[in-house]
């Protein structure tokens, strides 16, 4: 699959990938999954994540997409993006996504997902020391993102609500 | 549990069979209300990578009306109903007679977005029951629910259940044709269907053809 379309590199669903300047680094439709963007605003490197799941300890299948998980997810961002020379001390996070697309549903608990994702990816950073900058969680929007390390931008936008920055 | 990865082109044609039954029954219901020639049908039954799904349905930012229904009983899963926003609001209009009704705008206008869920009612109620009739077993639909959003984000809901087990779903996807007077493609829709994981080793054993063979 090609995940670079001119400077843009494109994570998938339950996917992982890096970034750095010209890219920009971005991912699609997200609802009740959650974006994770990790990055080191000196070395000017970033990476994203697009998580489904709270708790990779949930899976049920033998072989574990780590991309998949919150846990697995930021584990793997932050050693790949030590590997790449970033520190530990400048790393931080903007995230986004979590709805709940579908807001009158019975009280079936996969309704509940987004919250969920979103409290488990808050955890699992602080749990690594690593400051959340910027979040646009939860609603009932999706939304799509895209990163630009260069100026640690994060532009969001939602179907209805338009675009915003931080 | 069995892998979906088990499954055989065989299994997948026996889907798309059971699909086509369901769709048939469902552009019934679908004519009769709407009073047009609505077809249906299963062009295809995939195993498609979570990452490919939205390629199904022209990419992963178009905005879509969508109502989803949880499938309960002894075959769970999850049911999407999903038009172009465009589509969804010209269906309605004709519904309720208000050519004012557009689901492109909020808020979203209550009496359409209610004659919206009524329609996916109906249209998963039919199928189901075609469904359960050949697999002889309980299918039943919780009540609607409607949203109006990016592709990508309501399919990705969809497939929490099946992304426990797994990074691929088995799609049973529908299109919905509005025939003009010649026999001409006026409006485009699609159904998906996609069972957990352990619904489908259920359907195929109770049409014996266990996928473990």
């Amino acid at each position: 699959m090609s995940s670079v379309v001119g400077n843009v590199v494109k994570v998938g669903m339950a996917d992982l990938k890096l970034a750095k300047p010209p890219q920009t680094i971005r991912t699609s439709g997200l609802g009740s999954c959650v974006g994770i963007i990790m990055y080191d605003d000196r070395l000017r490197i970033s990476g994203m994540a697009h998580i489904m799941l709270p708790d990779s300890t949930f899976a049920r299948s033998g072989q574990l997409n780590r991309a998949k998980y919150a846990d697995t997810a930021i584990t793997d961002l932050l050693e790949n993006l030590l590997e790449q020379g970033a520190s530990k001390y400048r790393m931080k996070a903007k995230i986004a996504g979590g709805a709940q697309m579908f807001k009158f549903s019975s009280s079936n608990e996969a309704t509940r997902i987004g919250p969920r994702n979103v409290e488990a990816v808050k955890r699992i950073l602080a749990d690594a020391n690593v400051p959340i900058m910027f979040e646009d969680v939860g609603g009932n929007s999706g939304r799509t993102i895209e990163f630009d390390p260069e100026s640690s931008v994060l532009e969001i936008r939602t179907v209805n609500k338009g675009v915003i920055q931080a | 549990m069995k892998d979906l990865s088990d499954i055989r082109l065989e299994h997948l044609d026996i889907l798309k069979e059971i699909g086509n039954i369901g769709a048939g029954n469902a552009a019934t219901a679908l004519s009769q209300m709407l009073n047009k020639t609505i077809d249906m049908k299963v062009p295809a039954v995939k195993v498609v990578p979570f990452n490919e799904i939205s390629n199904l349905v022209g990419g992963e930012e178009v905005v879509v009306a969508a109502i989803f229904l949880r499938i309960k009983g002894d075959a769970p899963g999850n049911m999407f109903f999903m038009l172009p926003v465009d589509e969804a609001s010209r269906l309605v209009q004709q519904l309720v007679g208000d050519s004012t009704i557009d689901f492109s705008e909020e808020p979203i206008n209550e009496m359409g977005a209610s004659a919206l869920n009524e329609v996916g009612n109906i249209l998963a109620g039919s199928y189901l029951s075609a469904l359960s009739d050949f697999t002889k077993l309980n299918m039943q639909p919780t009540p609607p629910d409607l949203a109006i959003d990016m592709t990508m984000a309501i399919l990705s809901f969809g497939l929490v259940e099946l992304s426990q087990a797994g990074d691929f779903a088995i799609v049973i996807d529908t299109e919905i044709n509005e025939l003009g007077e010649d026999e001409t493609i006026q409006s485009k829709g699609h159904f998906f269907l996609l069972p957990d994981p352990e619904s489908l080793i259920r359907i195929f054993h109770s049409l014996g053809v266990p996928l473990d063979e």
